[in-house]
């Protein structure tokens, strides 16, 4: 572990297709203007996209946030609902809950979480139906 | 450093610039500030993509190319029309028209670069087969883009295709064909551009990928216009000559014109820089996985609304579109033979096309971490206003120049009206003590100096 901590929380809206990508916008300008590689940018601007994505798209509200350290940069999720009822069926390829409006905007193909746990070294997930989901990806410098 | 690592074609007009910070809300990369009174640009961060050239009220951004006097330094000369140059003129009859007038500014010859368009979208369609594993492949053929991939995506550097642009493929087979027929020395032959944009003079100056460029010089549209649309005025007493490129190749004038050279699928042609930044964004996060092939051109239009280009670029572009259907309808393609390259080791990069690194903040991780996090309390202190008086575009902007040193906090008019205030303040609670007002007062001085921020330097 490292003492070395930035941190930087981004309130992401349910529903507000209007903000969508400007959290992840912002952890790949800050990730730029830190000493890290090319291919961690690629990996991370990834992960924080697809995040906030789920964030807008399938959540009630949460947070995205990025915390760099020595020699790990964590991007995670935490929100408020509605809750992830079979964790394994989200993370296959092609499986998805959203609506057909969202499908008709380009989203939902049931990419993201795989995508995300692709790009990452380490990926956590909790969460419950009824209750609220948390994501962790790590990686590593 | 930047002088010679990076030469840039443009330039500020010191006696033209006003400080109004226009140019500055208006650079894709945030190059400029203005200080004293006068616009600067950053040598490390400019793209040459010419933006603050067209948005400059005062025309005090300029190009800088050669001019044709440049020619009397070689036995013969060959003039490269970029294909842009073929919507600049009204009522022509056919290229060929254009291609002979280029001949009486004192050419001994003229190469289209739509053929070196042609030849290097064969070259593209190769790599495309290759294909790619991490995103699409990107064009290299605009040298805005090129350099914007390397300041701001550095991540994408490497799906940058490792090939030469078509105005240096045209050099060479230009050059080539001239040496053959003339029996003469390389170094006798001059090779110059007729150019819509300042990126490629800047390409031809400092190439990206290679050490040095086939080209002797670069002329800019804008000069020649006038004197080329006088003598097509009576283009009947011209003879054309011979077309070469195939329709294909001089639709690479126009945003577009690449993509449906190289490929008919999975491709994606933008054009203007900013949207060129927005489409990169989506490459970048992923979200266009489908995606094999990305042309973007830094200018409204693509080459057609290049800054140094006379006409409007969409009644260029339609120009161009009715030549790429005649010369399409009339099937003279049929009769052209592809375009060849005997020795085509130069067509390729040498060099890998590395990230431009100066979003960074600091070479130590730790370092550059408390920049940050310096730089986010100082955004949450500024207004917030963007408002440009400082000579930054933006507040974040201002807070970063500070963390990395080059401006303070009393920059920010409003920061400074705050303290002359606080100064103020306690000069009437110090009022009895005539050597604290002294100070103050002083202090206060030299504040009410900096508040002018467009004085103009003395020095």
């Amino acid at each position: 572990m490292s003492e070395q901590i930035l941190t930087e929380v981004f309130e992401v809206e349910a529903g507000d297709f209007v903000a969508a990508g400007a959290a992840s916008a912002q952890i790949k300008r800050i990730l730029k203007q830190l000493s890290v590689n090319s291919d961690l940018i690629r990996r991370a601007a990834i992960i924080s996209y697809e995040a906030e994505l789920n964030l807008v798209i399938h959540s009630l509200g949460g947070k995205l946030i990025l915390r760099v350290m020595k020699d790990r940069v964590v991007i995670s999720t935490e929100d408020v609902g509605p809750g992830i009822a079979d964790i394994s069926l989200a993370l296959k390829e092609g499986w998805s809950t959203a609506s057909d409006d969202i499908r008709s905007m380009g989203f939902g193909a049931g990419m993201g979480l795989p995508n995300i746990k692709r790009n990452a070294d380490d990926f956590e997930i909790r969460s419950a139906a009824g209750s609220g989901t948390t994501i962790v990806t790590t990686i590593y410098l | 450093m930047g002088e010679q690592t990076y030469f840039h074609s443009v330039r500020l007009n010191k006696d033209k610039c006003t400080g109004c910070t226009n140019c500055i809300k208006h650079c894709p990369t945030e190059a400029i500030r203005v200080r004293n009174g006068k616009a600067r640009i950053i040598n490390e961060r400019c793209i040459d993509c010419g933006e603050c050239v067209r948005v400059c009220p005062h025309h005090a951004k300029e190009v800088v190319t050669d001019s044709l006097a440049a020619l009397s330094a070689y036995k013969y000369n060959i003039a490269l029309p970029a294909p842009s140059l073929y919507g600049q003129f009204k009522n022509v009859k056919n290229i060929g028209y254009i291609l002979a007038a280029i001949k009486e500014l004192g050419f001994d010859d003229v190469f289209e670069t739509s053929v070196g368009a042609d030849l290097v979208s064969l070259y593209i369609r190769r790599e495309l087969r290759k294909g790619n594993k991490n995103g699409p492949l990107i064009s290299s053929a605009c040298p805005a883009i090129v350099r914007l991939i390397q300041v701001r995506f550095p991540e994408l550097t490497d799906n940058i295709i490792p090939l030469r642009p078509p105005f240096e493929a045209a050099a060479m087979m230009a050059r080539e064909r001239w040496r053959r027929s003339h029996a003469c020395a390389p170094e006798e032959i001059g090779v110059f551009f007729i150019s819509p944009c300042a990126a490629k003079m800047t390409s031809v100056n400092a190439p990206i990928g290679n050490a040095r460029s086939h080209l002797s010089g670069v002329i800019s549209m804008m000069d020649v216009y006038g004197k080329l649309a006088a003598i097509l005025s009576h283009q009947e007493k011209l003879t054309p000559l011979p077309v070469r490129s195939f329709a294909k190749g001089v639709g690479w004038a126009r945003s577009g014109g690449e993509c449906a050279s190289v490929t008919d699928k999975d491709y994606l042609a933008v054009d203007g820089v900013f949207n060129v930044i927005r489409a990169l964004e989506e490459i970048e996060n992923g979200h266009l996985p489908e995606l094999r092939f990305f042309e973007g051109q830094a200018c409204v239009g693509g080459c057609v609304g290049g800054p140094i280009t006379f006409e409007n670029p969409y009644v260029a572009r339609m120009r161009i579109d009715r030549f790429v259907e005649r010369m399409t309808e009339s099937g003279e393609d049929d009769h052209k033979s592809e375009p060849h390259l005997d020795d085509d080791s130069e067509m390729y990069f040498t060099e890998k096309v590395k990230p431009n690194p100066i979003m960074k903040l600091d070479e130590d991780i730790g370092e550059a971490i408390k920049k940050i996090a310096r730089i986010e309390e100082l955004c949450a202190d500024l207004p917030g206003l963007d408002c440009g008086s400082c000579g930054a575009p933006s507040c974040r902007c201002l807070a970063e120049d500070i963390v990395r040193g080059y401006r303070e906090e009393v920059d920010c008019i409003f920061k400074l009206k705050e303290k002359v205030r606080d100064l103020a303040e306690e000069m009437i609670s110090q009022a009895d003590r005539e050597d604290k007002v002294r100070d103050l007062a002083e202090e206060m001085m030299s504040l009410a100096d900096r508040m002018d921020v467009n004085k103009e330097e003395t020095k």
